[in-house]
């Protein structure tokens, strides 16, 4: 009988993923310890203050990591993945009518003392359930079935999350997004979210006009891209453009007809001729080129309706001041300004442990929770930002290098829900600390105080290391 | 496909990382705009309030000044357990107030951080040094020095004005100037001179270091400002002679007012009762004790109290008739105890030889005379109606200063009252009214009303044969300017050739000699020449009200008063002595002995029971 070659413990463990996974997390306690020792002044673990607290929620971490890594088979995961999906639906309803309301949303269970939030476990389930779905045999993407079922496993989460006004947990999920691009789905998609989010803040900052702009260099620039004349682009399109450009100038000299319409009545034209062009050459890029502008145009001319009308007040202030619409130091942009200075005065190399004087005063909100990177930021200067953000970087790469590794499609689906979910924190949280998305409260994985986001992201990226341990272990 | 799209992916990864390092990089390294933004956060601004000016009195005696108090603060996160006796008996309060405190800091805790809260106020120096030997014993408690007023002089506290903390109100009212904690003159001369006593606060910046503590002087004190003293005032008070004269009143309810007629200066200004320079420096704890008191000594009643004039007034009808030419100085009238205005009304007056000529009718106040001449102004065919020569009489009295505000630099200064034809034409009809209907003016009853200060100023005006400055107590300096308002001559319409007939019977209602009939004759202090005129005004509350006003001497005249006593009956019985033992103490520095026993009878009068309260 031929035995596989079996590695070793030692050798079937990604050990630099743990190793990796072990600093963010001590990282996390020191500037705990640090954002709440000058109010609370007790020593690190004193069980009564945050950073005691979080020592606790780390070792209980570390010991459901050895569960999920060492006791449990790993197939477990993919066999519960449909009744773990279930009963997190139930639960995130449940929590709708149950939960306790904190800052205006209902989303935490409390039971005594612990909270406890539904919308972090949901992560893990929904990552679940996508690997085993996507990884079925005679699963496809391009299908409109597979489409599907991927988009109600994602979507029904994330719209009862939204029903809980937990906005920024149910922006998470877009990030499975790149799960879905890995496995298949067109790079167009990712294009188009870009260029939806572009225009969308093109048309409040400067003005509709300049967004249509836009819109036809990018519709230009897909169709020549496509078509593979891309060396035309720039003298065609790029001189229409430059002309556009300065037909509101040129109007203003002679009439008072407003610029917006004279570009509507030459696209409008334009249209109709490239609509009979694409009729007669059976061209199919040309005519989703032109379904992609008039989307775009339809995108333009609702954007006010969608900032005023659809987001919440708060949302819409926090999007205000994120792009300088609005100065609000006091009222909304208060915590981004706080957070900014705190990060701001961090200079190099930092304040030093314990030194930072805006953290220490509670200036910045949440300073051990969603505002945790201002006290890295501080006390460790540009140099701890630097390490925190590389350590994450090498984490979530070497989760998604480790996934193209593996032969299971399960594992390397599930790898990648992994990657995607920390980015998403990672980029939306650091980038609200400094200003360069909009205040979302959502916590930064492993750095963050709080037990339920602390567990949750434990469970996710050790059942991918079970998994991946399992590959290791014959391969 | 497979590793193309894990490499995009992994391409995108770096990109985002890049942009995240990009932007710390920029707001860590290269803008320094969020450095200062975190020293500003991590400044401690401590003030340093000015010492207020210092008021003088007109002869450089300091009234007001400044002496030095402890405030003792809390820092409640410092606060360690304590002996809350030992602190209570150090401190000198209750240990009960202290408990109570600590638990509202308790209870705020969120809101005071790690700030310093006030908890008792104004501790003397001694009281302070007791609990300063102990203070190692109570660690979050600390003394801080400020500057309170010090009265060493017994100037009247509604003269000089109380200093209080600002509240919410006021420092909206002045827009910026203040901030909470910040004090200000909140009445009299500490209001009135508020933009030159306060001075300018100053600062000294530190920094707190992360746990909170303060560390250091912000680039050595560098960029400290200094605090500027606010500036003295030298008022036109003569501060012994404010004294006296609050002596004269004390126990009754009325008001003394003394002017120099040469400048329109205020020399003294009396509102009794009023609030005792004990309790200024400490209004707040004397509050309740003074808002409840029954005689208001909060109402300043020299510029804000309305009193009918009563026969002083007569000396203005008498003015208007010489100069309206209906009235010569050897005009007689009869008097039989009054006036018959209508064939069975009288206007009654006190038993007197009769007639009368002007001279005596003022020595003798007779209330006939004047009905006669006020009748006469009012007659006069030069105007086609009563209501147009009574219109033209309301001028010549508002020349005096009467009727509206003189524009004192005192503040909350009314103005009294002297009515229109207009208001008698809305009581009684167009020319429904005529001299009997409004005879009482004839002897300043009736619808008008006058404060202290303008019977005061009517003395002046009179002692200087015309014209007055207008009544004011802050003196020029080189600090503190006055308006020019205060040096320009206000000239009545009345001529100054006029006056020396009125004021010929003011001399003999003083100097007329006992039996003479002069009213005043109680006032007379050989060589000093007073000329002056007594008052009865009627009070509807309780007993007459005593109006004396008088000047000396009668030629170059250096002092002019008027005496407001309520309830006190004949204007002869304590107006008259009051007013007149001011002008000796003024002019001769001291009370002749004969005169002793008036003074005696005045400081020992207690007119306070007559008064009535509700």
């Amino acid at each position: 009988m031929y035995d596989a070659p079996q590695r070793t413990l030692k050798q079937s463990v990604d050990w630099k993923l743990v190793v990796c996974y072990l600093l963010l997390v001590l990282i996390g306690w020191i500037n705990i310890y640090a954002a709440s020792h000058a109010a609370e002044g007790a020593s690190m673990l004193d069980f009564s203050v945050r950073s005691g607290k979080q020592f606790v929620w780390i070792l209980t971490s570390l010991g459901l990591a050895a569960l999920i890594l060492f006791v449990f088979n790993p197939r477990l995961w993919e066999v519960i993945s449909v009744p773990t999906y279930l009963f997190v639906l139930v639960l995130l309803v449940a929590v709708i009518v149950l939960g306790v309301e904190v800052k205006g949303s209902r989303s935490w269970f409390a039971l005594g003392p612990v909270r406890f939030q539904p919308a972090e476990v949901s992560k893990i389930a929904t990552s679940l359930l996508l690997a085993t779905v996507m990884s079925r045999p005679g699963f496809k993407l391009t299908q409109p079935r597979g489409l599907l079922q991927v988009a109600a496993v994602i979507g029904l989460p994330m719209l009862v999350i939204l029903a809980e006004s937990e906005t920024g947990s149910a922006l998470v999920y877009l990030g499975f997004v790149f799960v879905l691009y890995r496995e298949g789905l067109s790079g167009w998609v990712l294009v188009a979210i870009g260029a939806a989010v572009l225009l969308f803040v093109l048309t409040l900052t400067a003005s509709p006009y300049a967004s249509a702009l836009v819109l036809i260099g990018m519709v230009g620039l897909f169709y020549y891209a496509h078509a593979g004349r891309l060396k035309y682009w720039p003298w065609i399109e790029g001189a229409a453009l430059v002309f556009l450009a300065f037909l509101p100038k040129l109007l203003a000299l002679f009439t008072d007809f407003a610029p917006l319409t004279a570009l509507a009545a030459i696209s409008g034209v334009m249209l109709l001729y490239l609509a009979w062009k694409a009729m007669r050459r059976r061209d199919r890029v040309l005519w989703v080129a032109i379904a992609a502008f008039l989307v775009g145009v339809a995108l333009i001319y609702s954007t006010s309706f969608i900032f005023n009308s659809v987001l919440q007040d708060h949302q819409r202030k926090r999007i205000e001041v994120l792009l300088g619409l609005k100065e609000d130091p006091a009222g909304v942009g208060y915590n981004v300004n706080q957070s900014m200075i705190a990060i701001g005065s961090g200079g190099l190399f930092g304040k030093g442990f314990l030194q930072g004087t805006q953290t220490a005063y509670g200036f910045v909100p949440e300073q051990s929770t969603d505002f945790i990177f201002c006290t890295v930021g501080e006390e460790w200067g540009f140099a701890g930002c630097l390490a925190v953000i590389l350590l994450y970087i090498f984490m979530i790469s070497r989760i998604i290098i480790d996934a193209e590794r593996c032969r299971e499609n399960y594992t390397r689906i599930y790898g990648y829900c992994v990657a995607s979910l920390i980015f998403m924190h990672l980029l939306i949280n650091i980038g609200m600390t400094i200003g360069l998305v909009p205040v979302i409260g959502i916590p930064l994985p492993f750095l963050s105080y709080g037990g339920s986001s602390l567990w949750a992201f434990t469970i996710l990226l050790f059942i991918f290391l079970a998994l991946y341990r399992q590959e290791r272990k014959y391969f | 496909m497979d590793t193309s799209r894990r490499n995009k992916l992994l391409i995108g990864l770096g990109v985002v990382g890049a942009i995240l390092l990009g932007k710390l990089f920029y707001i860590q390294i290269i803008d320094d705009r969020y450095k200062r933004d975190a020293s500003n956060n991590s400044m401690v601004y401590e003030t340093i309030y000015p010492t207020r000016g210092i008021i003088y009195d007109r002869n450089g005696r300091i009234i007001v000044g400044n002496k030095v108090a402890y405030d003792i603060l809390v820092t409640p996160r410092e606060v360690r357990p304590f002996d809350t006796l030992a602190l209570a008996s150090a401190l000198g309060v209750d240990p009960l107030f202290i408990r109570e405190k600590m638990k509202e800091y308790e209870r705020s805790r969120s809101r005071i951080g790690y700030q310093s809260v006030v908890m008792l106020k104004q501790l003397s120096p001694e009281r302070y040094m007791k609990f300063a030997e102990l203070k190692y014993l109570f660690p979050g408690f600390d003394g801080q020095v400020r500057s309170i007023r010090d009265y060493p002089f017994n100037a009247g506290g509604n003269l000089l004005g109380y200093v209080s903390e600002v509240d919410a109100d006021y420092i909206k009212r002045h827009e910026g100037e203040y901030r909470p904690g910040d004090y200000a003159g909140k009445t009299g001369i500490e209001a009135a001179r508020e933009q030159d006593l306060r001075g300018e606060k100053g600062y000294h910046i530190y920094l707190r270091d992360s746990r909170n503590r303060i560390q250091t002087a912000y680039m050595d004190g560098a960029m400290d400002k200094d605090a500027v003293p606010g500036n003295d005032i030298v008022t036109t008070i003569d501060a012994a002679l404010q004294q006296y004269g609050q002596e004269l009143m004390r126990n009754k309810v009325g008001s003394v007012v003394a002017i120099e007629p040469a400048t329109g200066e205020i020399l003294a200004m009396v509102s009794s009762p009023g609030i005792d320079v004990e309790m200024l420096a400490d209004i707040g704890q004397h509050y309740n004790e003074i808002a409840s008191d029954p005689y208001k000594p909060m109402f300043n009643r020299t510029v804000q109290a309305s009193y009918p004039p009563g026969s002083v007034f007569k000396l203005v009808n008498g003015l208007i008739g010489l100069q309206e030419g209906v009235l010569q100085p050897e005009t007689t009238y009869p008097c039989y105890n009054g006036y018959y205005y209508s064939s069975n009304r009288k206007l009654g007056c006190h038993t007197h030889r009769s007639p009368l000529n002007l001279k005596e009718a003022i020595m003798m106040s007779c209330n006939g005379y004047f009905c006669y001449v006020l009748r006469s102004v009012l007659e006069n065919r030069k105007y086609k109606s009563t209501a147009e020569a009574f219109d033209r009489w309301r001028e010549y009295v508002t020349s005096f200063g009467l009727g509206d505000k003189l524009g004192s630099d005192f503040p909350s200064e009314l103005g009294g009252n002297v009515p229109t034809s207009k208001y008698y034409d809305r009581i009684y009809g167009k020319n429904g009214w005529r001299f009997p209907t409004i005879v009482s003016l004839s002897i300043g009853q009736g619808e008008m009303g006058v404060t202290p200060l303008q019977i005061a100023n009517l003395c002046a005006t009179v002692a200087n044969r015309g014209y007055y400055y207008i009544p004011h107590i802050v003196k020029d300096s080189e600090n503190v300017r006055i308006d020019d308002r205060f040096r320009e001559k206000k000239y009545t319409l009345v001529d100054t050739t006029e006056f020396y007939k009125v004021i010929d019977g003011m001399y003999l209602a003083v100097n007329g000699g006992a039996g003479s009939g002069g009213t005043a004759v109680s006032a007379a202090v050989p060589g000093l020449d007073i000329c002056g005129k007594t008052g009865t005004a009627q009070n509807p509350r309780g007993a007459d009200n005593s109006v004396f006003i008088c000047f000396a001497p009668k030629d170059n005249p250096k002092i002019a008063v008027a005496a407001y006593i309520e309830n006190a009956g004949f204007g002869a019985t304590w107006a008259c002595p009051i007013a007149s033992l001011l002008v000796e103490k003024y002019l001769t520095g001291g009370i002749r002995e004969e005169r002793k026993y008036v003074e005696q009878r005045v400081l020992e009068g207690d007119l306070m029971s007559r008064v009535k309260t509700d």
